[in-house]
């Protein structure tokens, strides 16, 4: 009984002191490189599983590794609204092994808002932006208002009194309703859930007037509401009788933007194989139609194009946070 | 169609999935730090190239094994393996200090089949209605909810009130750390980048609970240097099973609960295993058993947080809301095979959809035989392992297990600390259990309280959204009688009749309940 004892333990021990070798034999290969990528890349997801840069990921990883030739490992680093991962980004090396969700306003307004983000805009180098949600706004079938034009009059009206449902204090959508008010002069009272899901079930429940969400969950949840405007410049093609709100008198576009970025000092070269393959997939057949499917506005916005865009909306945002004294 | 989906389902690769799931959700799950969300993400992706009823297959009896594997380390090692095995630590180690592991795990296990298998019937049966009253479950009832948990302190201190009280403050104070979930104001994190999403809730329940352990393992380790004791005893799964045979209110009452809550999204296995402990103590003649291994508690536990996976799932696959992170990762799983959640998923993926019901049901089952099998082995190595083993292994587990999470570094110093903090407190008296509750009650209150004070300000009356919401009443009553109850019964003992007949009744009862 006693030797057994010992055995157990004995193996035990042995099969620690292997770990600990096998980790330290880690760390220490991946000095010298060939030429990028000749290795595994990690793909880090800012959020939880199972949303929608999670999903794109998903669905990206194949075609990614088909182009890139090596396998991407998609990780998550959810937390402080995607923050967590972006002070993590800056942090890493940069050499093109980690490739980070990049997801807009998030990226531009969590610097403006905090005193420290971890984070700069300009620190994230951007890759390439590859699909978009469109943000709508939508009441319950029931409700009495059937144009936005309603709603807003009766907002006009009783200021503070109709609650709109979304995800996150300055976020995606607290920017398109405070937009929308600024553009309107009228108040709401916004109540902030911990993510989309959640908000979605508070306006489904009945606990807010209204809702502001992404396509992807308008088109699932159509049935049980009216979208009453949405933040697209043409009419969204999966919600083809919902106006845009430029059409209702609003001059807004409201959605999340989803891309990659890298580390700051990433080498010109690699960012372009990135935004290569990356390019690939967003031309792929296949990947447009699956992802249209379910909500998703597909892009094919390189580095350099993505960087200006960046750049307008960070003018935007800021003169919109401003005026209304948000920063 | 529901032919065709049960061949779906007794197919031999399916089944073969399951018993691997399961095996494999075990083994997750009884490591700390490793969690059912985790294994669930860690595999979608190689589920994406099978066919769909075999990916979901996979999938959900992973989810299975791992809530229920969670009970493992919280028996063996005092330490939840998953957020829902919290409350299986009160009881179920305990149970293993006594020598009474295997029974602990056999008790689990059966608990566990029992109520995942009526939390899947739920799920089969009654989705679209629960789903909808699900629905009803605002900011108010959430607030409201959380105050109904923090009740539980009582129940989980049994030494000192006091002491559990402050925890549980404790525990509150530590949730606020971070960026505040409502109005995004950032707190307590004195600049520091890395506080900005507060305390984590995994790596801070592995330093709660398993550093405070190891470190009382080495302390006091048994005269034989092996962690627990181990009695052997023969025909151990009939005699627990007749032992759970006779309480069926428990266990049909742990299943309720479990399953309804796993309904509500936002509250999770870990919030139904604690609700369940509670209301097995409020209800139980023998009260004073609960805390020093009790198979009424770790039955209570381990039947509610299994019958939170069906529920979790309800409001997924029928409104596209997730009940707890797992069945959102689940959510996502669904999408890439181009099945989105809601009506059409019974109707136009029917097929495929009831077919993964089932497997559930085949799930639970698999998990007896595995279950106790893995069990009796572990229980034995258990007693064969020393403490100079043991302790930096678990040290080893609980760091790699931190770090997986998020793959955040900082998550394994923000283990470390807390779990340094947790032994100074607990040498001062102050159990981990009441902590944790305010770590994990504390942003629902917060959310809750907030999104209603906003709700309220609306519509022009606090006091109709706080008290004119019929379910919100019926969690005010239960908060009420939850507080009220242990001091009225403490008023009866001392100044009511019949005080010492009803003790001697209790001993006497306590002392037939061990020798089973």
């Amino acid at each position: 009984m006693n030797s057994k004892h010992t055995q157990v333990n004995r193996v035990i021990a042995l099969a620690l002191t292997a770990l600990v070798l096998m980790a330290a034999g880690a760390a220490a290969s991946g000095q010298a490189e060939a030429s990028y990528p000749a290795r595994a890349v990690s793909y880090v997801i800012p959020f939880n599983p199972g949303g929608q840069s999670d999903v794109t990921a998903q669905y990206q990883k194949r075609y990614l590794e088909e182009a890139l030739g090596v396998n991407v490992v998609i990780r998550h680093q959810p937390g402080a609204g995607g923050a967590l991962a972006w002070s993590n980004l800056v942090k890493a090396r940069p050499d093109g092994y980690t490739v980070t969700g990049n997801n807009v306003p998030h990226i531009i307004i969590q610097p403006m808002v905090r005193d420290n983000a971890g984070f700069t805009t300009e620190e994230l180098k951007p890759v390439y932006l590859f699909q978009s949600t469109p943000i709508g706004l939508a009441v319950a079938p029931d409700s009495p208002f059937d144009t936005l034009q309603d709603l807003l009059d009766y907002a006009a009206e009783h200021p503070g009194e109709i609650t709109v449902s979304g995800s996150g204090t300055h976020s995606g959508h607290h920017l398109a309703l405070l937009q929308m008010q600024y553009l309107s002069d009228t108040e709401f009272t916004y109540i902030p859930a911990t993510g989309a899901a959640p908000s979605v079930a508070a306006f489904l429940g009945g606990h807010t007037e209204a809702l502001l969400a992404n396509s992807t969950d308008l088109l699932s949840h159509h049935n049980d509401m009216k979208v009453l405007a949405i933040g697209t410049e043409q009419r969204f093609r999966a919600l083809s009788d919902v106006p845009t709100f430029i059409e209702e008198g609003l001059e807004m576009t409201a959605g999340i933007d989803r891309g990659v970025a890298v580390p700051p000092e990433t080498p010109d070269d690699i960012v372009a194989t990135l935004e290569d393959a990356f390019a690939q997939v967003s031309a792929n057949e296949e990947f447009v139609a699956q992802m249209e499917e379910l909500g998703f506005v597909i892009h094919s916005i390189g580095a350099a194009e993505f960087a200006t865009y960046l750049d307008r909306k960070t003018e935007e945002i800021s003169t919109v946070l401003r005026e209304l004294g948000e920063i | 169609m529901l032919t065709q989906a049960l061949m779906g389902v007794l197919d031999p690769i399916s089944l073969l999935l399951i018993v691997l799931g399961v095996s494999a959700g075990i083994l997750v799950g009884a490591l700390p730090g490793l969690t059912a969300t985790m294994a669930i993400a860690l595999l979608v992706p190689f589920t994406f190239g099978m066919a769909p009823i075999h990916g979901l297959v996979l999938l959900g009896a992973i989810y299975s094994g791992a809530i229920y594997g969670g009970s493992f380390s919280a028996i063996l090692i005092n330490t939840p393996g998953t957020p829902s095995a919290i409350a299986t630590t009160f009881d179920g180690f305990p149970m293993a200090q006594k020598g009474e592991a295997y029974r602990a795990i056999v008790t689990a296990t059966l608990a566990s089949v029992f109520g995942g298998v009526v939390g899947v019937i739920f799920l089969i049966f009654l989705s679209p209605p629960l789903a909808r009253a699900s629905l009803s479950f605002g900011p108010p009832e959430y607030f409201w909810l959380a105050a109904f948990g923090l009740t539980i302190i009582a129940a989980v201190s049994p030494r000192s009130t006091l002491k559990g009280l402050i925890g549980g403050g404790i525990g509150l104070l530590i949730s606020t750390i971070g960026i505040a979930p409502i109005e995004g104001s950032v707190r307590y994190t004195f600049g520091t980048v890395a506080l900005q999403n507060g305390i984590a809730l995994i790596p801070a329940l592995i330093g709660f609970f398993c550093i405070p352990e190891v470190l009382r393992m080495v302390e006091e380790s048994h005269e034989s240097g092996t962690v627990i004791p181990y009695k052997r005893q023969r025909k151990m799964v009939t005699r627990v099973f007749h032992r759970l045979l006779r309480r069926p209110w428990l266990m049909i009452r742990s299943s309720l609960l479990g399953t309804f809550i796993g309904i509500i999204p936002g509250a999770g296995g870990n919030i139904a295993g604690l609700v369940s402990y509670n209301e097995a103590i409020r209800t139980s003649r023998n009260k004073s058993a609960f805390g020093k291994g009790s198979i009424d508690g770790v039955a209570a536990s381990e039947t509610a947080n299994n019958a939170s996976v069906a529920g979790a799932l309800i409001p997924m696959l029928t409104l596209g809301v997730p009940g707890a992170p797992p069945a959102a990762v689940l959510f996502g799983a669904l999408l890439l095979q181009g099945m989105r959640p809601g009506a059409e998923l019974f109707t136009s993926h029917g097929t495929i959809t009831y077919a993964f019901l089932f497997s559930l049901i085949l799930a639970n089952l698999a998990m007896l035989p595995l279950g106790i099998l893995l069990g009796r082995g572990v229980a034995r190595l258990m007693q064969q392992v020393r403490v100079q083993t043991m302790a930096p292994l678990i040290i080893f587990l609980s760091m790699v297990g931190s770090y997986s999470i998020y793959n955040n570094i900082a998550d394994i110093y923000t283990m470390v600390g807390v779990g340094l903090a947790a032994h100074a407190l607990r040498k001062a008296g102050f159990m981990p259990g009441p902590i944790v509750l305010g770590l994990i009650l504390g942003p629902i209150a917060e959310q809750g309280l907030t999104q209603s004070l906003l709700m309220g300000r609306a519509r022009g009356s606090l006091t109709a959204v706080f008290f004119g919401r019929p379910i919100s009443l019926i969690l005010i009553v239960l908060t009420i009688v939850s507080i009220a109850a242990p001091i009225v019964v403490q008023y009866r003992e001392r100044h009511g009749k019949g005080g010492t007949l009803k003790a001697m009744k209790q001993l006497t009862q306590e002392h037939s309940e061990d020798s089973v």
